[in-house]
């Protein structure tokens, strides 16, 4: 499958600054893809357009040439967000945030490092690592094509860093998800990505 | 003895306010014929050991009655509280995620409503329907629940835009089950805690329309009866007949928001610290 950014124009409504003018970008399933920016570039903003968070003032977002409205409810195209505690319910325990995402296996909970006594607790009672483990877990649901990791790991030790990309890549490769990580770490990149895109 | 903190000291607050209300409640359903019994035997004391309220010129027992009224007020309270707080939660739900065009009606009848004072709307209402239990309960029903609605309205909005819902909508989950798992837990505090500060209001307004007599009929033992009947009696010097059932209608109206703020306290996690 290709996900395309076609020209792609955007800013947060008007008088505001233009944060993206024409951008394009192709990524493939069998792709790694990195993206460099400075901060303020819109590099999140580029990743809500990607996921369908946000409309394009122009311009469009194309799955294998079908618009992303038209693949039903569930989005094959997810995005993991940089902070875990906004896209998680606090009145929820963290065993139903899991059962949000679409059927996830239990190989991809343990090779998270989610331990069974962490889905107990609400949002409040895990760290922010913990949590973000749950949010990787619940994106990599039965139907997900295309995963958008937007600085997914900068709350996270070195370790814990490096246990989390290893499984994901691991992952993607087996299950031909296209993945666009976003980062200010170029090292990272360099090891996880099979292909960086710098904007500046 | 240990000094309680401040959780448990609220805890014991509502406690305390829910059992004494509980309590008169109950006690009024029982005292209900002692409450309209006359013994011109007794007619006219004054508070003593027998009768700690006293009794009026036809010899019925002030203590009693008073019970009687308070819970007759409470009755008429909750059932109009609980119908004016669900009619809240439906509106105010319904102007939040049923487009432009709803919100802007209903924003409209909530400012119209609260722009009418609140004693007028329900004499109107409360006498249009023939007055007595019905028009009572119909005409506070009516006129408490813009308050609220606005507060849910907010809410329901403020949620929409949440991420987290976003992103379950991205996750494919069912409107149903949004509406359910992610929004009415949150709704919920808000909604009891609206439920719970409508009752005072519901119960002085019951009573002062009663007062003026535009509510409940004479013969029932409610408090603004009560009041407005011992009226006649205060410049003979009986100042036992209002004086008693006056105090404790503040008293309960008093606990009744003890209860509410002492629920909101437990309820909301950022006053903690306050």
């Amino acid at each position: 499958m290709v996900l395309e950014a076609k020209n792609i124009s955007f800013r947060y409504g008007k008088d505001t600054k233009q944060i993206l003018e024409d951008f394009s970008l192709t990524v493939e399933s069998h792709e790694r893809v990195g993206i460099v920016a400075p901060s303020g570039f819109g590099k999140t903003t580029f990743c809500k357009i990607l996921a369908g968070y946000e409309q394009p003032d122009g311009g469009e977002v194309l799955l294998d040439g079908r618009p992303l409205g038209s693949y039903g409810k569930y989005c094959p195209v997810q995005m993991i967000w940089q902070h875990p505690e906004q896209v998680v319910n606090p009145r929820l325990r963290m065993r139903e945030v899991l059962k949000e995402g679409d059927e996830i296996e239990d190989y991809v909970i343990e090779g998270l490092g989610i331990e069974e006594d962490w889905k107990n607790r609400f949002p409040g009672e895990i760290s922010g690592g913990e949590m973000q483990r749950f949010c990787i877990a619940r994106a990599l649901g039965k139907r997900t094509r295309f995963l958008l990791a937007d600085e997914i790991s900068t709350m996270l030790d070195l370790i814990t860093q490096s246990q989390i990309w290893s499984f994901l890549v691991e992952e993607v490769e087996k299950r031909e998800i296209g993945l666009l990580a976003v980062s200010h770490s170029m090292p990272l990149l360099e090891s996880v990505c099979t292909r960086i895109c710098k904007l500046d | 003895m240990k000094r309680l903190n401040g959780r448990m000291a609220t805890v014991f607050l509502f406690g305390l306010a829910v059992l004494f209300l509980a309590g008169v409640t109950v006690a009024g359903w029982y005292f209900g014929e002692e409450a309209l019994t006359t013994d011109f035997s007794r007619k006219n004391l004054e508070p003593c050991g027998q009768y700690i309220f006293g009794t009026d010129w036809l010899g019925r027992d002030m203590f009693i009655r008073t019970l009687t009224g308070l819970s007759v007020s409470i009755r008429i309270g909750l059932l109009a509280a609980g119908v004016s707080s669900v009619l809240a939660l439906l509106l105010g739900i319904l102007a939040a995620t049923m487009g432009k065009t709803v919100d802007a009606v209903i924003t409209w009848v909530i400012d119209l409503v609260l722009g009418i004072p609140h004693i007028l709307l329900l004499i109107l209402i409360s006498y249009a329907l023939g007055k007595g239990f019905k028009g009572v309960v119909i005409g506070v029903s009516l006129t408490h629940w813009t308050s609220l609605a606005r507060v849910i309205r907010g809410e329901v909005m403020q949620l929409k835009e949440a991420l987290y819902i976003r992103t379950a909508q991205k996750l494919g989950v069912s409107k149903f089950e949004i509406a359910w798992k992610h929004m009415l837990p949150h709704l919920f505090p808000q909604f009891l805690v609206g439920l719970i500060l409508t009752f005072p209001h519901a119960i002085l307004h019951e009573a002062s329309i009663t007062f003026l007599g535009f509510g409940l009929p004479p013969e029932q033992p409610a408090i603004g009866i009560i009041l407005s009947e011992s009226m006649k009696y205060l410049a003979m010097g009986r100042w036992w007949l209002a004086l008693f059932p006056g105090l404790f209608l503040v008293f309960t109206v008093a606990l009744f928001d003890v209860a509410g703020e002492s629920l909101r306290r437990l309820l909301d996690p950022n006053s903690a610290h306050r």
